[in-house]
């Protein structure tokens, strides 16, 4: 999936995951799309739930030798 | 103003004190609603930390400023944060140290009584999840029945008292929570005691645990007796200690019975399950004090914190042995069941050895309340 830009949130621990998503795609376009890296366990659940009310769209997510990665579609 | 942490201990002391307490709860919704920290006298909002990053400003009019405030979250770090913000607004806070998961992990111990010829019985109470655990203490020795997985806390307590732990027991295979019985046996040399019948599967060494056992704790005269009263599971076995506690295990609680569906098989157990509550318990002196292996609620609480209550008084109130029709009992304990516990299988399979998950994967398995019972 082409990402326009990618986040690295990996060794940090909640909320740092979140803040840092928030303040990268605020600099990206309605469309495009945050690649984002993490390994607190926790995140999946919270960009799920964060995407939802922000009004984003989470596109794809998996998991790799314990990185999170999620793909993020600016609302 | 100041943040500052609240430990999960001072947190236990409020619930049994029953004081007041507002909970700022930043978790996400779903999360808060499927568990939560209980107090009669608490109070809630929820909203997720992520609908606070741009500040706190939109939830001011939610937080009395005239009560005590905790900020609580999964592991602490959104807590803090938020109890920060909250502290620029001039609040005094507290946010919960270490989280839900500390909160889940901690265990209060609370004297029940004293045994004939010296001994103690303690009830290990994790208020954060229900469970109930319990240490007889006689003599320089002690028994340790229904351990967490926790199982530092029940040595280091053993030790700062100069005891030394014999026995380990499960009163059957926890489908709820992981038992540290093996792992205390291992620790102290213990004999570690499980119902053969519920071990069919298990990969380790263990002292079957049958009707008719005497198990002496120190050189007084505490006995624990084996009554083989299955339902729960299969092999789920009560004890009466010194004539004078009965450790019901999953079978019976203060409000509520065992569920016999954990194991996939409520419709062959619910008639054993029956017969031991309506008929092995009417057979034993009502003077008994029950001590289960779980609490539902946080009423169950007494004043003093431990969960405990005359076997007579059970009788007299607690629905489940009251349900004259068979077919009334039946269809209460196999339909209209809460959901089942989290990772309920995953945690069978580590209390019978079979996997053995790491500390982080345990305590995920874990998560939220236990539901071993129906009302």
């Amino acid at each position: 999936m082409e990402a326009t830009k990618v986040l690295d949130a990996k060794g940090l621990a909640c909320p740092m995951p979140i803040v840092k998503t928030k303040k990268a795609i605020e600099e990206l376009n309605t469309g495009e799309i945050l690649e984002i890296h993490a390994t607190d366990k926790g995140a999946k659940n919270d960009l799920t739930a964060w995407t939802k009310s922000g009004g984003h769209e989470l596109v794809k997510d998996t998991e790799e030798d314990g990185v999170l990665k999620f793909w993020v579609k600016k609302g | 103003m100041t943040i500052k942490p609240m430990t999960a201990k001072e947190v236990t002391k409020k619930v049994i004190n029953k004081d007041e307490l507002f909970i700022l709860d930043v978790r996400n919704e779903g999360d808060f609603k499927d568990w939560k920290i209980e107090g009669e006298n608490f109070n809630y909002y929820n909203i997720p930390y992520f609908e606070l990053l741009d500040g706190v400003e939109g939830i001011m009019d939610k937080i009395p400023a005239d009560k005590e405030i905790l900020v609580v979250c999964a592991k602490e770090g959104s807590s803090m944060m938020v109890a920060d913000m909250l502290a620029e607004k001039g609040l005094n806070v507290s946010y919960l140290e270490g989280g839900m998961k500390a909160w889940s992990e901690h265990l209060e111990p609370i004297k029940v009584g004293d045994l004939k010829d010296g001994g103690e019985l303690f009830q290990f109470v994790r208020i954060g999840k229900g469970c109930l655990s319990y240490m007889v203490v006689s003599n320089g020795e002690a028994a340790i029945i229904d351990s967490t997985r926790m199982a530092d806390v029940y040595v280091n307590f053993a030790e700062s008292k100069g005891l030394k732990v014999t026995h380990v027991f499960d009163t059957h295979l926890h489908a709820d929570h992981i038992s540290g019985g093996r792992i205390i046996a291992e620790k102290t040399g213990a004999t570690y005691w499980l119902p053969p019948k519920d071990a069919t599967d298990v990969v380790f060494e263990y002292e079957p645990l049958e009707d008719g056992n005497d198990v002496t704790i120190g050189n007084t005269t505490i006995n624990i007796h084996a009554l083989y009263s299955p339902g729960h599971t299969i092999g789920s076995t009560s004890f009466v200690i010194d004539e004078s506690y009965l450790l019901s295990g999953d079978i019976l609680f203060i409000d509520s019975i065992g569920r016999p569906d954990l194991a996939g098989k409520a419709e062959d157990w619910v008639a054993d399950l029956r017969e031991s509550l309506y008929k092995r318990y009417r057979a034993l002196s009502e003077e008994l004090i029950v001590l289960p292996a779980h609490f539902m609620i946080i009423d169950e609480l007494n004043e003093d914190g431990t969960v405990a209550e005359k076997l007579g008084t059970l009788f007299a109130k607690n629905h489940g042995l009251n349900i004259e029709d068979e077919n009334e009992f039946r269809k209460m304990v196999t339909e209209n069941l809460p959901p089942q516990p989290n990772a309920y299988q995953e945690i069978r399979e580590t209390n019978m050895g079979k996997i053995n998950p790491d500390t982080e994967k345990q305590r995920e398995m874990e998560i939220g309340p236990n539901r071993c019972a129906v009302r």
